[in-house]
This record gives structure tokens, C-alpha cells and sequence, in this order.
């Protein structure tokens, strides 16, 4: 018999790694590697808001990464500073706000678990918020494919062909925001961003169409989880980085098998 | 309307600077609109005021009536992240039909690539691929943005003679930004020089002729435009409320 919050660690995990896996390949083929991460550290801030005002860590999440997300394109567009000073910036300023808040806060708050995700300790609300949010960003996804490709190939390309670029753009960063939201409990914070371009850069290995892509890189972060979480029991290691781990082996595996292949 | 996009008065400023000034031009049925000019006078901003995906500060732009267009943008270099073939990027275009897509790619000669991946084509099959791609759709005008800027020489040959047989072929219009203008010699009918302002326009026939003009459109830009610059007897002054 499977112990119930196995079933409900692999729910959550397979339900992670489906939707960071289909917007991961954005993430790796829009660059926004640092912007995803800098998004994660914001997030801290976003449960730090979460528990003063008594609501779910997960929906202050979601609303300091959007005011992130929007903060950083309204500075992009004033052209203030170059994107990665900006996304430093802002990104380490919401992380030492949020843990000033937190240490400032009467109780005591697991911090580890927020930085580093607890997939053996999801609860049921988790896992509605994951199918929730991940069916949003699916079916957000699915509905704009081939708008959100072609301006990720080139705007002004999209743009001629009458696609509002600008939009899309947003939109991929507001999915970004619901994925970062609902699933930094499992791998935590620091590394969420791995989740994101992990996977995605194995597929690309494999894959020789977006869509492939797309799908190949949920399928290799499903069997990432399930093998992050057999280390994490068999070896009594922190779920998350285990997690991590083993999305890692599969990528160097996979690299070989395409290098030797290549020869 | 015989014409099919018609500007007026174009102006559109950053920074106390004038990108574009008092721009009027129109691209009527059967036309090769050539557009020189040195690097960032405006050329590509122009060329998207017209498509419509640039708002100018002034001036107002006249279409026909869903005029169809079909656009090769500057620089185009597909990444390596994405794996996309030929075929899938030009299938990411709406409103054409497979038939359509067997033909535009015998026409582009790049029915051998369709199935190659898009970032390990040469300089000279990408750019015959966004020809086709612009092509789809069956569009009256085509607005090409250097489009043979990043060829050698070999391959920018077999570029414009390709352009050349399908405006020749097709009944389309042409406006290009392009500084090959002794490739397009042969086909285009107007040549605009533009500097912010439209410095000169007209026949490509009658103003070649002109010993300052042969000069003036050498290969060496920068030079071409200083002489340019001080054979005018206008100036050029970019600042705003001079």
C-alpha cells in the first residue's frame, strides 16, 4: 500500500513538471533563464506578503510576481538600465525585503522549505492550486501556440503578420508567474529556474518541432520527479535538490547519447 | 485608389531628434520602390509606419482596402534553442493553401530544405525561404528590409535575379530597403534616398546618369553619403524646433 503523501507528492510532481516543462521551452528559447530566476527570488517576498496579510502564500506569490513582471517591462521600456542590472536589482531587493519581513514576523517560518521545496510534505489545497493554475497555463498555452512561437522567432515578423507581440510577451510572463506560484513548493525557490530550463534543454536534444519540444521536455521532468523522489526516500535526501539531481543525470545522459550519436 | 499605400507627412521624433520628417511617398500597382539611405536614417522605422506596426508622431497613412502585405524584416537569425523546420515556420502563416505551399517553394527553389531545420540553413537558403514565406497568401505588395544584406556576393546575385523573376512574373508591388542598388538597377522604378527626409527620388535611368549619383551609390556607404552630404545644398539638421 502507498503511503497517502506519496500519492499526493507524486500527483503534485507530475502536475509541476508537465506545465514548468511546456513553459520552459519558452524560458530557454526566449533567454529568460535569469528572469525566471530572478521571478523565484521575488516570490519570497510573495509569501513574506502572503503570511502578514493572513491570504495563501501562493496567491502573494502570484501578485508580487506579477507586479515584478510588469515593474520590470515599464523599466525596460524607459530604458533605465540593461535588463539583467534591472531583473539584480529588483529581483535581490524583493528577496532581502521578503526575509526581513519574514525575521521580523512573530512565529517562526520554515525558510528551508520555501527555498528549497518539501514534495513530501503537499498538501491537498497544493495540489488543487497546482491543477488549477496548470490547467490555466495549458490551456493558455494551447490557445496561443502559434502566436506565441512566432513572436518568440521574430517580432516584427509576428507584429506584420497583425500578432499584438507586446500582448504575448505579457502573457508569457504572466503564465510564467502562475507556474512560478504554484510550484515553488515542491523544488523551492532557488531552484525552480532548473525545473524550468532543465528539461526543456534536454529536449531539445530530441525534439525536432516546438511542439515535441514542448511535450518531450514534461515527459523528462515527469520521470525527473519520480526519480528525485525514489533518491529522496531511498537516500533520505532533501526532495527538492533530489529532484534536481536527477533532471540533471538525464540531461547529461542525454547529451552524450546525442553527442555519440552525432560521430 | 490606384495606389495601394499612400503616407503623408510622416514624422515621428525620439529625444528632441528627428527620426523621420515630412515623409510623403505612395507605392501604387506594379511598382519597385527602392528605399537607400545610411544606417539609422529611418529606413526600417519607415517601412514599419507603412505596414502599420509603428504609430508616427504625425502624418497619416492612406491603404487600399485589406491590401495584403508581405514583409522580410531586418536581420532575421533564426536561434538554435528552437528545433522548427522549414515547413513548420512557413506553416506558422495563416491563409494560404498546401497548394500554395508546393508552388511558392518551386518558385523560391527551397522545396529541397522544407524538411531541414531552420537555424542550419545557409545565408542564401534563409533568405529564399522568408521570400517564400512572405510570399503566401498571394500578396499585392512586398516590403523586404535588406534582404540580401547578410549574402555574399554570389548569393545576393541570386537573390535579386530571383526578386527580379517574380515581380516580373507576379502582378505585385515591391518596396525594398537594400544598398545593392546595382542589382536592382535593371527592375526598380523609383529610387528614394532617404536621410530622415527624403533627399532625392526619381528614376533609377535618368538619375544614374548622373556622374554625382554613380558616385553617390558606390558600395562605400559612409563615404557615399559625406560626399552626398556636402554636394547638397540643403542641410541636415536633425534637432527638433531649429
Amino acid at each position: 500500500m502507498i503511503e497517502p503523501f506519496l500519492i499526493r507528492a507524486i500527483i503534485a510532481g507530475i502536475g509541476v513538471a508537465i506545465i514548468t516543462g511546456a513553459i520552459g521551452c519558452f524560458v530557454v528559447w526566449r533567454k529568460m533563464a535569469y528572469f525566471g530566476d530572478s521571478l523565484a527570488h521575488s516570490a519570497l517576498l510573495g509569501v513574506a506578503l502572503g503570511l502578514v496579510l493572513g491570504i495563501s502564500t501562493n496567491l502573494g506569490t502570484m501578485i508580487i510576481c506579477s507586479v515584478f513582471a510588469i515593474l520590470l517591462i515599464w523599466l525596460q521600456q524607459k530604458k533605465v538600465l540593461a535588463t539583467d542590472t534591472l531583473l539584480g536589482i529588483l529581483a535581490h531587493a524583493a528577496l532581502s525585503i521578503g526575509m526581513v519581513t519574514l525575521s521580523l514576523m512573530e512565529r517562526s517560518v520554515d525558510l528551508h522549505s520555501y527555498l528549497f521545496g518539501d514534495i513530501l510534505a503537499v498538501t491537498n489545497h497544493e495540489i488543487y492550486l497546482i491543477i488549477f493554475g496548470g490547467l490555466t497555463v495549458l490551456i493558455f498555452l494551447f490557445f496561443n501556440w502559434s502566436s506565441f512561437v512566432l513572436t518568440t522567432i521574430n517580432e516584427k515578423l509576428a507584429k506584420s503578420e497583425g500578432l499584438n507581440t507586446m500582448f504575448n510577451q505579457l502573457l508569457i510572463m504572466l503564465l510564467m508567474t502562475i507556474v512560478v506560484a504554484v510550484s515553488f513548493r515542491i523544488v523551492g525557490l532557488l531552484l525552480i529556474t532548473s525545473m524550468l530550463i532543465i528539461p526543456a534543454a534536454t529536449a531539445r536534444q530530441i525534439a525536432n518541432s516546438p511542439e515535441a519540444m514542448a511535450v518531450t521536455s514534461s515527459i523528462l521532468g515527469i520521470f525527473a520527479v519520480m526519480l528525485g523522489i525514489y533518491i529522496s526516500l531511498y537516500f533520505d535526501t532533501p526532495s527538492g535538490p533530489s529532484i534536481v539531481v536527477a533532471s540533471v543525470i538525464i540531461f547529461v545522459s542525454t547529451l552524450f547519447l546525442s553527442l555519440f550519436r552525432k560521430n | 485608389m490606384s495606389s495601394l499605400i499612400q503616407a503623408k507627412d510622416l514624422e515621428v521624433h525620439r529625444q528632441g531628434k528627428y527620426i523621420l520628417q515630412n515623409v510623403s511617398l505612395s507605392v501604387g500597382k506594379k511598382d519597385f520602390i527602392t528605399i537607400i539611405g545610411p544606417n539609422g536614417a529611418g529606413k526600417s522605422i519607415l517601412l514599419e509606419c507603412l505596414m502599420g506596426t509603428f504609430m508616427p508622431d504625425k502624418g497619416e497613412i492612406n491603404k487600399k482596402n485589406s491590401l495584403s502585405i508581405g514583409y522580410i524584416p531586418q536581420n532575421f537569425n533564426p536561434d538554435n534553442s528552437m528545433p522548427i523546420s522549414v515547413k513548420r515556420f512557413l506553416m506558422l502563416r495563416k491563409n494560404f493553401t498546401p497548394k500554395e505551399l508546393k508552388s511558392v517553394s518551386d518558385e523560391t527553389n527551397i522545396s529541397d530544405v522544407l524538411e531541414k531545420n531552420l537555424s542550419n540553413l545557409s545565408g542564401g537558403e534563409l533568405q529564399r525561404v522568408l521570400l517564400a514565406r512572405s510570399l503566401l497568401g498571394n500578396p499585392e505588395l512586398l516590403i523586404l528590409d535588406e534582404p540580401a544584406q547578410n549574402l555574399d556576393i554570389k548569393n545576393q546575385l541570386n537573390f535579386y535575379n530571383l526578386l527580379n523573376q517574380i515581380y516580373q512574373t507576379r502582378n505585385i508591388s515591391i518596396l525594398m530597403v537594400s544598398h545593392d542598388l546595382h542589382m536592382v538597377m535593371a527592375s526598380t522604378k523609383q529610387v528614394i534616398c532617404l536621410f530622415h527626409h527624403i533627399c532625392c527620388s526619381g528614376e533609377p535611368q535618368t538619375v544614374a546618369k548622373d556622374p554625382e549619383f554613380i558616385s553617390l551609390f558606390g558600395n562605400d556607404m559612409a563615404k557615399m553619403m559625406s560626399v552626398y552630404q556636402h554636394t547638397h545644398d540643403h542641410s541636415h539638421n536633425e534637432k527638433l524646433n531649429d
